[in-house]
C-alpha cells in the first residue's frame, strides 16, 4: 500500500519540487476553524480531527484508503489510465496537459481519482477515492472511466462499491466530455444496482457541482464526514447570483441530514466501523468476523498539513 | 446574416440565447396536434421552469418535457429564465416514468442556462435531483430522444439530456458549464466568456465531430430569423430517428434490452484518455470513442 505513489515515478516531486523539505512533519499544526495548535504526530492520531472544536481536516487518497483498508489489503486498479486532451484546451498560454502535468507534481498524483479494492474487517469491497489536491478532484474522462471500471469489477468480482468523493465539479478543460461522465458513472452504477451490490457513498468535504449531481448521490447510503460542504452550486455563486445571505451552517453535512438528503453524518473516529457493519450487513449471512488491524496515519508518509489544506484550482 | 462557416462559438452563443429563438412551447405547438400540460412534482411544488405532459406527435402519444425560457421580461422573471428548480426535475421525473409505465416514448426539449442555483434549491436537493434524473435515464425501457434547442447548460440540461438519441440545433450551444462560469473558474474573470465559449467548443459542428451527440440539425437561416422552417426541420429529425428506435423496441424484449445496451455502451465509451499498455516497452496509446 505504501508504494501506491511510488509506482509512478514520474509524478514522484524531486529537488525544489518537494514540498517536505521545506517544511518538516513534526510542527504544530494550526485548527482553520478554532485556531488551536496540536503537535503533529497526536494531530495524526486524531485521525486529523482537531482535537479541541472537532473540525474534520481533508485528507489526501492515500490517507483516506489507509484509515479504511486493513493493513496491505488494497491493490489499486487501472493506474495507467491517464488524462488526455480531447479540446486542445489552452487558457492563457498554458497548455491543458501542461497543467496536469504540473498539478501532478505537485499534488504527487496521477489523476484526481484512484480506484482499486480494499478489505474492510476481511470484507472486501471496490473502492474509489478522490483527493482534492488533483484540480480540485474536478471530474474528466479519466476520473469517469476509472469508476465505470470500478462498477464493472465490482459485479465481476461480487463486490459491494464504495466511494469517496470531494470534487470541485466536473472538469471545465474536457467540455462537454465531462459532463458526459456524470451520465456514464450512474449508467455504470444501475449495473450495480442490477447485480443486487450495494453502493455506499461517502461525502468528504467539499462536494459540489456534477459529483454531487450524478453518482455521489445515487446510493444505497450516503454518509458525509461532519462539517463537509456539500452542494450543487458554491456558496460564492448563490450569493453572486441570488443577493441573498446564506444561513448559518448552509450545505453543511449536517444541514443535509436535517433536510433529508443523506443517511448518516459519520464522525471520523468511527467511520471504518459504520462502514464494516453497513458492509456485513448488506452481505449474505455468514459467521462473525474479529475486528482486522489498519495502519495509523502517523505511519503513513505524509505531505505537510499545509500543503493539503492548500486549496487547488479548478 | 453571418454565413454559417464564419460564425464564431460567441456567435453561436449569442444566436442560442438569442430572445426570439423558438422555445420549447413553440415546438410542441408546431409539433404536436394535442398537447394537455401536467403539473407539479407531488412533493412541493410546481416549477414553471419545466414544462411537460402528454402530446400526440405525428399519430403517436408521446410524454413530452422540456426547459421553458419566457418570450418576455415578465414571463422570463415568471419562468425564471428557463432554469429548473428541483421541483422541475422531480415532476420530469415523474412523466418519464408515466411514459414507460404506458409504453409511450419520451421527447425532451432542452434549452436551460443551467439548473437554477438558490437557496431553496440547494434545501430542497437540487444536486439530488439532477442525479436521480440522469440515473432514471439511464435505464428507462423506452424510447428517447432529446433535442437541444438553445442552451444546454450543463448538469441541468444533462437532468433531461441522457437519450437514446441526442439532436441539436446547428446555433444551439452544449457545455459542461456556462461560458461565463468557464471564464471565472479557469481565466478567474467571467468577462472572457468569448474565450471560454472557444476552448470548451460548445457548437453542434464540434460535438457532433467528438461523438457527443448523434445529430445536427441545419438551421437555414437561423432559427430566429424563420422559426417555422427550423421547427418544421426539427419535426422531421425527431420522426426519423424516434422511428428508428421505436422499430427496435417493438421487437419485444429483446429489442427491449437491445435499446437498453446500445444506450449503455453509448454513453460507456464517453471520453478520451491515455492508457499505458502493460507490455515491459512501456508504449501511450489515445484510446478514443
Amino acid at each position: 500500500m505504501r508504494e501506491l505513489f511510488r509506482r509512478q515515478p514520474k509524478f514522484t516531486p524531486s529537488g525544489d519540487d518537494d514540498l517536505r523539505s521545506n517544511l518538516p512533519d513534526d510542527l504544530w499544526v494550526k485548527c482553520p476553524k478554532c485556531g488551536e495548535l496540536t503537535y503533529h504526530k497526536e494531530h495524526l492520531r486524531a485521525l486529523r480531527v482537531c482535537v479541541r472544536c472537532g473540525h474534520h481536516f481533508r485528507l489526501s487518497a492515500q490517507e483516506r484508503i489507509e484509515l479504511l483498508a486493513d493493513v496491505d489489503s488494497f491493490e489499486e486498479w487501472d493506474a495507467g489510465v491517464t488524462t488526455a486532451d480531447p479540446l486542445g484546451f489552452v487558457a492563457d498560454g498554458e497548455a491543458y496537459l501542461d497543467k496536469i502535468r504540473l498539478t501532478g507534481r505537485k499534488s504527487r498524483l496521477p489523476e484526481a481519482l484512484i480506484s482499486g479494492k480494499l478489505q474492510i474487517d476481511g470484507r472486501p469491497a471496490a473502492v474509489v477515492v478522490t483527493d482534492f489536491a488533483f484540480l480540485g478532484a474536478s471530474m474528466g474522462a479519466v476520473y469517469g472511466e476509472k469508476l465505470a471500471r470500478a462498477c464493472e469489477r465490482a459485479v465481476d468480482e461480487q463486490m459491494p462499491l464504495l466511494t469517496v468523493s470531494a470534487s470541485g465539479g466536473a472538469r471545465m478543460q474536457e467540455g462537454l466530455f465531462s459532463l458526459m461522465q456524470m451520465a456514464k458513472t450512474t449508467a455504470a452504477l444501475s449495473r450495480l444496482g442490477d447485480a443486487r451490490l450495494a453502493h455506499i457513498s461517502l461525502l468528504t468535504d467539499p462536494c459540489y457541482g456534477g459529483v454531487t449531481a450524478s453518482y455521489a448521490t445515487v446510493a444505497d447510503v450516503i454518509l458525509a464526514e461532519p462539517g463537509a460542504l456539500i452542494g450543487f452550486a458554491g456558496p460564492r455563486v448563490i450569493e453572486q447570483i441570488t443577493r441573498q445571505k446564506l444561513p448559518p451552517g448552509f450545505q453543511t453535512a449536517e444541514f443535509l441530514l436535517s433536510h433529508g438528503m443523506i443517511d448518516i453524518v459519520a464522525p471520523r473516529q468511527s467511520l471504518t466501523s459504520t462502514i464494516s457493519t453497513l458492509l456485513s450487513l448488506y452481505a449474505a449471512p455468514e459467521p462473525a468476523r474479529k475486528p482486522q488491524r489498519r495502519r495509523r496515519l502517523e505511519t503513513v508518509e505524509l505531505a505537510t498539513a499545509s500543503a493539503r489544506e492548500d486549496r487547488s484550482d479548478a | 446574416m453571418l454565413d454559417t462557416e464564419t460564425r464564431s462559438p460567441w456567435d453561436r452563443v449569442l444566436l442560442a440565447r438569442h430572445a426570439n429563438r423558438p422555445h420549447t412551447l413553440s415546438f410542441i405547438r408546431g409539433l404536436c396536434d394535442e398537447f394537455v400540460e401536467l403539473h407539479g412534482d407531488r412533493t412541493a411544488g410546481d416549477d414553471p421552469a419545466m414544462i411537460g405532459g402528454l402530446a400526440r406527435f405525428r399519430g403517436r402519444t408521446v410524454i413530452v418535457v422540456g426547459h421553458q425560457k419566457g418570450e418576455s421580461t415578465r414571463e422570463n422573471l415568471e419562468r425564471n429564465f428557463g432554469m429548473a428548480h428541483p421541483e422541475g426535475y422531480r415532476k420530469a421525473l415523474r412523466l418519464m416514468r408515466q411514459a414507460e409505465k404506458f409504453s409511450m416514448p419520451l421527447l425532451a426539449f432542452i434549452d436551460t442556462p443551467g439548473a437554477d442555483p438558490g437557496l431553496e434549491s440547494e434545501e430542497h436537493g437540487q444536486a439530488f435531483a439532477i442525479a436521480a434524473n440522469v440515473f432514471g435515464m439511464t435505464n428507462l425501457r423506452i424510447p428517447t430522444l432529446s433535442v437541444v434547442i438553445g442552451e444546454g447548460g450543463s448538469g441541468g440540461a444533462l437532468a433531461i439530456g441522457v437519450a437514446d438519441r441526442v439532436l441539436m440545433l446547428e446555433n444551439a450551444i452544449y457545455s459542461v458549464a456556462s461560458p461565463e462560469a468557464c471564464a471565472a473558474i479557469v481565466w478567474k474573470d467571467a468577462s472572457r466568456a468569448p474565450d471560454a465559449a472557444a476552448a470548451m467548443r460548445v457548437s453542434a459542428v464540434d460535438l457532433l465531430e467528438f461523438g457527443l451527440i448523434d445529430e445536427m440539425i441545419a438551421e437555414s437561416p437561423a432559427a430566429h430569423e424563420d422559426p417555422q422552417a427550423t421547427i418544421a426541420a426539427t419535426g422531421d429529425a425527431i420522426e426519423r430517428n424516434l422511428a428508428e428506435i421505436e422499430a427496435i423496441w417493438k421487437r419485444g424484449p429483446s429489442g427491449e434490452r437491445e435499446l437498453l445496451d446500445a444506450r449503455y455502451a453509448k454513453y460507456r465509451a464517453m471520453g478520451r484518455w491515455q492508457e499505458e499498455t502493460t507490455s515491459l516497452v512501456a508504449s501511450l496509446t489515445l484510446v478514443t470513442t
